[in-house]
């Protein structure tokens, strides 16, 4: 059953699929990455975000990416109020937050997820817009409009953090707190404030990450539990930190999947991925593109 | 050290003596039930916490090892009609092979990354149970329990029983490594792992050996859970839920005295159990995540931190 | 030193408090007949679990408006299940030895049902059962009543594949969820195919909580079949459809459809809208004029009202009847018996033909329907976002079985689409 044209059509739905898979990682490979928070709770952010473009598309028919914009300097707040209780509690406390810091987020993970059990119920939701349920014909291949924004998101995104990461004051000072917080603190900086910034900024991504998650497939109140894998996975496979990196790494994830899904037994999907990731873990702990030697 | 010993064992067979007299004198079968999850739970907690308490090596897959228990004592069952203590002891087989490959990827990942290793694991083991069609995939599989043996007047009386002395062995060999060099070679890998390795500790050996003993323990607690259930599907078997609620348990004890796991199991677990057949809707769960948030921000040693706390305070005044 | 002897107690005494604390308190004179059952409130069964049991609760309102069973008011306990199969032998051991319940429900679907039927089976006692699928095959109890149109195990595959030869459809294409109803219905429908001479062109099983099924669909569609069954989950079905109305199907496809879970939901249909066009799914419950009987609109009236409240499904045409059904067939055997012993209502369920607002029902030796009353239909004239427009009879229009058909089939797929 194998044929060229499969294969093809495979590998352009696995990039665009992964490219979805970077644009909901991206906040994480900030929060994690860059900060060392095992914030196990940021697909339940993300869920949750995508409820609230839910409501705002279906109440007063804003477009879901219009609205994911518009929710992001709420979620900026959340961040930074999220990021605060977290480090009171834990980092200046000093050691060891690992394990209580997962649990931690797993708590809150689980709130978050009866909370909008109790507002929603347990029915999967979705949105309309024009671009969804529509695909681009080129020859005999139809790619879904949907992945399409999936793609150009990811990849705006990707650019925008890389640069805001690189090019600004403050990204440059988020960048140096994950390497050395000491010596940022000898020079005058305040590096809980940076963090707290930082923390900020991951979770505000996640508006549009959420606009896209509930444009790409319906969501479900649970349905973070299925992206705590994914996710880390793809943040640690691309090494911490690399912003480009979580997007090269997701994109081989997505089409490692949509191979599988096309042309071997589909079952085997989860299997593959996660066996690459451990793979991955096991030559270069560092991973892909990693930042630690 | 030796007089505690005694104490210890005395309490151990109380325990026991206990358990057996309630299979004889209570008629009503709910006990067993209700207990036979808290005791399976407890089993599960203190085997979590040999490798993530004293190592400090947070192990995510507490489900992949219940569910190859699960899978161990429904492959051997349908099989040979392996009896129960077969089961068990292949399952234990079987968890202290998956302990030993976990150990040596304790090599090259540390903190963090060890875990995200750990879910990995779960997954690939999870899937190919899935695809693996003669223990019935993800249709899952019924079995049928054989006739219950002497001296049991019904078989779950008698997996309660079983449970119990996996939980005394369990929690044996847990004072065990607490009190022995064991304990402290892992308590100074925790510390500073790269210090310990210096000062001439055996880092890889000590590793190893937590995980093959955490995993074999998993194991061996989740094979009755066949016969428990007299169905197996993957879904249930490996269960999310399993790792969180074990992690939770463990931390809201504490992890730094061997009782720790258990009191967290009898609390969160017989909660559990009980807000199941009192409140019983998606309260549950919130329950779990409040409980969970204000354990590691009130009382970060867990309750026997809390307890010792209290204690020196005490002392003091 | 004492610490260590005491944990051993804590431990007996933890276990032991269940038992006494949770005693309840002997009843008053004429004590209710008590129902107990779990079902599902929270995970991935809660959608179908709630409805069911709203379905349930009217009819207990309904039965004890008109003075109760016997006499004695009727009590429903209900616990959750998690839809986990690990919950119930707790729950039920509680219902029956703490809560002492004179009759058991099963819960919804069956996973949760699997772990009890040993135990029904080894304490003699009747189980009325809730949309299983073949739960009842390798136990064999003769106490056990499904209350789903289902049938004989392969009906369902069997009606659809049928279907679709009769459109002229020669290859069939089995697309399923890596999970355990949908590969159940895969199962079978190998069978079927095989019985019926029709080769297999294309058979994969997706993982659960597949994001994207873009590539699986073209895969599907290179296979070039001309019947495709589908055997899905809720959240992967609104997933298919979308793909396939973005990636097209292909025009030799006849028939496409056949075991889609989730189109049944009100809140799913609604959020697909013109994409269900053509799309021939099983079903048990339609508002087609076939399908009303005597009690059915003023059931609907009332579910309509208090299924706002309750936040579940708007519609309630899967599940809700029946879990209704279950309570009237319990009420003729007990009202025709005069008691409760599980015995004698079990034989009269298994002897007698049922009068319900679902229509007559009758059980053969294994508690399943004796005739499979499992509903083909197919999807027509379907617009966007709105949800009335599935309570008026042509939106989806039977096809199968014969008794209740209101149409024809449309085909191939790609014109009933239009």
């Amino acid at each position: 059953m194998f044929s060229f044209d499969l294969l093809l059509d495979a590998v352009v739905l696995g990039v665009l699929l992964g490219c979805f898979y970077a644009a909901v990682s991206l906040g994480l490979s900030v929060a994690f990455g860059l900060l060392d928070v095992p914030h196990v709770a940021h697909p339940a952010f993300l869920v949750l975000a995508s409820y609230a473009v839910y409501v705002l598309n279906e109440h007063y028919g804003i477009d879901p990416l219009l609205a994911g914009l518009l929710i992001t300097p709420f979620l900026f707040v959340l961040g930074l109020a999220a990021y605060r209780l977290y480090y009171e509690t834990f980092e200046k406390r000093g050691s060891d937050a690992g394990v209580r810091g997962i649990a931690f987020f797993f708590g809150i993970a689980f709130i978050i997820e009866v909370l909008i059990i109790l507002q929603f119920g347990v029915d999967q939701r979705s949105v309309t817009a024009t671009y969804i349920g529509k695909a681009w014909r080129i020859g005999d291949m139809r790619i879904p409009f949907r992945l399409l924004v999936a793609f150009a998101v990811a990849a705006g995104l990707t650019i925008l953090l890389a640069l805001y990461l690189s090019k600004t004051f403050m990204g440059r000072a988020i960048r140096a707190v994950a390497q050395d917080q000491e010596a940022l603190r000898l020079m005058g900086a305040n590096p809980i404030r940076i963090k707290q910034w930082a923390f900020g900024i991951a979770t505000a991504v996640l508006g549009i990450s959420g606009a896209l998650l509930i444009i790409v497939a319906p969501v479900d109140p649970t349905l973070d539990r299925a992206y705590i894998g994914r996710t880390f996975c793809v943040v640690v496979m691309a090494g911490l930190g690399s912003m480009t990196g979580t997007l090269v790494a997701a994109i081989i994830l997505g089409v490692a999947e949509s191979i599988v899904l096309t042309l071997f037994g589909a079952s085997w999907a989860p299997a593959i991925s996660f066996a690459m990731l451990l793979g991955v873990l096991a030559v270069r702990p560092q991973g892909l593109f990693g930042r630690r030697s | 050290m030796k007089r505690r010993g005694i104490f210890f064992w005395i309490g151990a067979i109380v325990f026991l003596v206990a358990i057996a007299l309630m299979t004889k004198l209570i008629g009503n079968e709910y006990p067993f039930f209700a207990g036979y999850v808290i005791l399976q739970f407890i089993v599960l907690a203190v085997a979590w916490s040999i490798l993530g308490g004293h190592a400090g090596y947070v192990n995510f897959g507490t489900s992949a090892f219940f569910g190859m228990g699960v899978y161990t004592a429904v492959f051997l069952f349908k099989v040979a009609g392996a009896p129960l203590l077969v089961q068990i002891a292949a399952a234990a087989a079987v968890g202290a092979l998956m302990g030993f490959l976990l150990g040596l990827l304790t090599l090259r990942m540390q903190g963090i990354f060890f875990s995200i290793a750990t879910i990995a694991l779960t997954i690939v083991i999870e899937t190919s149970i899935t695809n693996w069609r003669y223990v019935g995939g993800a249709a899952g599989i019924q079995l049928l329990r054989p006739p219950v043996t002497w001296p049991f007047s019904g078989y779950v009386q008698m997996l309660f029983f079983v449970q119990a002395a996996l939980v005394v062995l369990a929690v044996a060999i847990s004072r065990y490594i607490q009190n022995s060099w064991i304990g402290r070679g892992l308590q100074a890998l925790r510390d500073d792992e790269l210090a310990a390795e210096c000062t001439g500790v055996p880092t890889l050996r000590l590793k190893v050996l937590a995980c093959v003993i955490s995993g074999a323990l998993m194991c061996a607690a989740g094979a009755p859970a066949a016969m428990y259930l007299q169905y197996a599907d993957p879904s249930s078997a490996f269960n999310l839920n399993y790792s969180v609620s074990v992690l939770a348990m463990s931390l809201i004890g504490g992890t730094a005295h061997w009782a720790g796991p258990i009191v967290g199991a009898i609390l969160l677990g017989s909660t559990q159990q009980l807000l199941t057949v009192t409140i019983s809707s998606e309260i549950n769960v919130l329950v779990l995540g409040v409980m969970l948030v204000l354990f590691v921000v009130a009382a970060p040693e867990g309750l026997i931190g809390l307890l010792r706390r209290i204690r020196r305070k005490e002392g003091k005044s | 030193m004492e610490r260590r002897t005491l944990l051993g107690g804590t431990i007996a005494t933890a276990v032991l408090g269940l038992t006494f604390g949770l005693t309840s308190a002997a009843l008053a004179q004429q004590p209710p007949i008590k129902i107990g059952m779990s079902m599902a409130q929270t995970g991935g069964l809660a959608g179908g679990g709630k409805a069911s049991q709203l379905g349930i609760e009217i009819w207990r309102d309904d039965v004890n408006a008109k003075g109760g069973l016997l006499g004695r008011k009727v009590e429903l306990i209900v616990y959750d299940d998690k839809s986990s199969a690990s919950e119930t032998p707790a729950i039920y051991s509680k219902l029956l030895d703490v809560d002492k319940v004179d009759i058991l429900f099963a819960p919804y679907a069956t996973v949760p049902t699997a772990p009890l039927m040993p135990m029904v089976k080894q304490r003699g006692l009747l189980l009325m059962g809730n949309f299983s699928f073949q739960v009842n095959s390798k136990v064999g109890h003769d106490m056990w009543f499904n209350n789903a149109p289902w049938g004989p195990a392969d009906s369902w595959a069997a009606s659809f594949l049928e279907l679709g030869q009769k459109a002229g459809g020669k290859t069939v294409a089995l697309l399923s969820a890596d999970q355990e109803f949908a590969q159940n219905l895969a199962v079978t429908a190998r069978d079927v195919a095989k019985r019926m001479n029709m080769p297999v062109v294309f058979d994969q099983a997706y993982p659960p909580n597949t994001v994207e099924f873009s590539s699986i669909l073209r895969a599907l569609k290179a296979a070039k079949p001309d019947i495709v069954y589908v055997a899905s989950y809720p959240p992967d079905s609104a997933g298919i459809l979308r793909a396939v109305n973005e990636i097209g199907i292909g025009d030799n496809v006849k028939i496409f459809g056949g075991g889609m879970v989730g189109l049944q939901f009100g809140a799913v249909m609604e959020n697909l809208g013109s994409l269900l066009n053509g799309v021939v799914n099983y079903n048990t419950w339609l508002p087609e004029p076939s399908m009303i009987n005597e009690g059915t609109k003023a059931f609907f009236e009332k579910y309509t009202k208090r299924a706002i409240e309750a936040k579940v499904d708007p519609l309630g045409y899967y599940l809700a009847p029946f879990g209704y059904a279950s309570g009237e067939m319990l009420e003729q055997a007990v009202k025709a018996v005069g008691s409760l012993d599980q015995k004698a209502l079990a034989k009269y369920l298994r002897e007698n033909e049922h009068k319900t607002i679902v229509g007559p029902i009758s059980f053969s030796a294994d508690g399943e329907r004796k005739e499979s009353a499992t509903l083909q239909a197919q999807f027509r004239g379907v617009v966007d976002k709105n949800i009335d427009q599935f309570r008026k009879p042509g939106t989806q229009v039977i096809l199968f079985p014969e008794k209740m058909k209101s149409g024809d089939l449309i085909s191939p797929f790609e014109a009933a689409r239009k």
